[in-house]
């Protein structure tokens, strides 16, 4: 090897290390030193010790914008797999037009979550929405399905377990045909019912696969932004506040560029601790 | 479970799926009536909505802007990734498993970390309102250097050794012998990449204030959220009507690819 050969590996890395410099390393340690200061970014940075850090324990919109995404993942986490793997296994054993229903399902996957809103918009309306217009017309009350604080974050929930739910189709069948057919084959032999196959069988073999969409998941609950940023701008009443949109709007509605880079810095310790108990906890379950 | 029951209940479930995208699209070519039925065809068939979308904001131009942004970076990702996938895959270097970790821990780390960072950086580069801001951020990407890793990993030494005794230089190498031999991984770094950009509302909302260099989901956000739709559904629908096509276009042509590429980057996390 010549000199100049010994420098050819770090010439075809140096785009990814300068990158990597400019757009993660600098931003991490910049977002610690933000949290110590005050600033608009227009005057000179003020330092502000732990201020930050007491404001943001005792920030009541901190809080609803944590509370607004549990309750946001306890709606759509559960709803996700159980429909995704109803799908799945619907799916496992169709062969004709197999193909078909997954380009289906998958559809709302790969439009902009700006497109999925606007659509629902019409559906979720409580004058003019699909939904309530077929709720009277069988007579029923109409639900105030974006205007009522406690009902707001669930339809948000709904709407996108329905943008998501076909790529964990996928997963989930990537999944289930990992499952050796003997097993199946045994199973019957000994009389198991299908609840059971699917209980001691079907279930313990796509752990994995559920792990991933509980975490996948929740990294986009704590990341949801544009969905209640058009549907609701985060009412009524800050019920579908998201953290990311917590963070845009201290940002760059009020400019406190310190206290939002505290928000964010929280919040993606939060995430780091949330997966990291769904590893230990769903790896050892079932 | 019957086979009728089960097909009933499939189709039932792909129909909640394509039904509401065919609804946007016949309600969008209809007069406000239509939009008010559950109709599969236009209702009172009219353009005007489409003409007062085009009236009211500089579609075209985000429709632009948007092709360029997507194109651009995702050509940089391409040839970016390919060189930091081939070294980590094939050259031996010191430092080598660091930046393997570096990878991993980018990977891992939550954007909402580096979000107010990444936008201040943009402010003192003077990057805001310009098409380097929806760029440069974007031009490496963890994932796509894995995938390259992954696929040189696999090619065959002896490909490699032929070329040097060629006197190939290691970008020919790369982007002439062995990117030929790596197309479904280029096809699936492109589809990612691309789909990613073409969706992207929340950052162009950040460092865009200017409505020339805006792509078109932040337009028609900002169509959506603000007054300007003026309470005309039709006129909103028809803007993310817009925003729709040119991706699910793509998606019927790569059905299959795209399909394949998102459950690959979803099992890698």
């Amino acid at each position: 090897m010549t000199r100049r050969d010994k420098w050819i590996p770090y010439g075809l890395v140096a785009p990814y290390i300068l990158h990597f410099a400019v757009f993660v390393a600098f931003p991490v340690v910049f977002s610690v030193v933000l949290t110590f200061h005050s600033w608009n970014i227009i005057s000179p940075m003020e330092f502000v010790g732990l201020a930050n850090y007491t404001r943001l324990f005792k920030d009541r919109l901190f809080w609803q914008a944590i509370y607004n995404t549990l309750r946001f993942l306890i709606i759509h986490i559960p709803l996700q797999i159980v429909i995704a793997l109803a799908l799945a296994e619907l799916l496992n054993r169709t062969i004709r037009g197999a193909s078909f229903f997954r380009a289906a399902f998958f559809l709302p996957v790969i439009v902009s979550g700006v497109v999925v809103t606007i659509l629902w918009q019409q559906l979720l309306g409580y004058n003019m929405g699909m939904l309530n217009r077929i709720l009277t017309a069988i007579s029923l009350p109409r639900v105030p399905w974006l205007d009522d604080p406690t009902v707001a974050m669930y339809s948000i929930a709904v709407m996108v377990t329905w943008k998501n739910v076909g790529l964990y189709v996928i997963l989930f069948l990537v999944g289930l045909q990992t499952v050796p057919v003997q097993y199946y084959e045994a199973a019957d032999l000994e009389g198991a019912t299908s609840w059971q196959k699917f209980r001691f069988i079907t279930l313990p073999m796509i752990n994995p696969t559920i792990f991933t969409v509980v975490v996948l998941s929740t990294i986009g609950g704590f990341s949801l932004f544009i969905e209640p940023y058009i549907m609701t701008e985060g009412g009524p009443m800050n019920s579908t506040l998201s953290a990311v949109m917590y963070i845009y709007r201290q940002a760059f509605q009020y400019y406190h560029m310190g206290y939002s880079a505290t928000l964010g810095f929280f919040f993606a310790l939060l995430i780091l601790f949330v997966v990291a108990i769904q590893k230990r906890y769903v790896e050892q379950e079932i | 479970m019957s086979r009728f029951l089960r097909y009933f209940l499939l189709l039932l479930a792909a129909a909640s799926f394509i039904y509401p995208f065919i609804w946007m699209v016949s309600a969008s070519l209809s007069s406000e009536r239509g939009l008010s039925s559950l109709t599969v065809f236009p209702v009172e068939f009219t353009w005007s909505n489409y003409g007062s979308v085009f009236s009211k904001i500089p579609l075209g131009r985000a429709f632009l802007n948007s092709v360029l942004v997507a194109v651009v970076t995702t050509t940089l990702v391409l040839i970016s990734g390919a060189m930091a996938g081939y070294a980590l895959a094939r050259l031996r270097f010191r430092g080598r498993d660091l930046i393997f970790y570096l990878i991993i821990f980018t990977m891992t780390l939550p954007f909402q970390i580096t979000l107010i960072p990444n936008y201040i950086t943009m402010v003192k580069l003077g990057w805001v309102d310009t098409y380097f801001a929806l760029i440069v951020p974007f031009v490496l990407n963890s994932l796509s250097i894995l995938l390259f890793r992954q696929a040189f990993t696999s090619m065959p030494q002896a490909l490699i050794d032929a070329a040097r005794l060629d006197g190939c230089g290691e970008l020919r190498i790369i982007f002439q012998i062995l990117f030929p031999n790596i197309l479904p991984t280029v096809l699936t770094i492109t589809i990612l990449t691309f789909m990613g950009l073409w969706n992207e509302a929340l950052w162009p909302l950040i460092v865009i204030r200017d409505e020339p260099t805006m792509t078109m989901p932040q337009l028609v956000t900002l169509f959506s959220v603000g007054g300007r739709a003026e309470g005309q559904l039709g006129v909103k629908i028809a803007a993310a009507v817009m925003l729709a096509v040119p991706i699910v276009i793509l998606y019927l042509f790569f059905q299959r690819h795209f399909i394949r590429s998102m459950a690959s980057s979803g099992l890698k996390d």
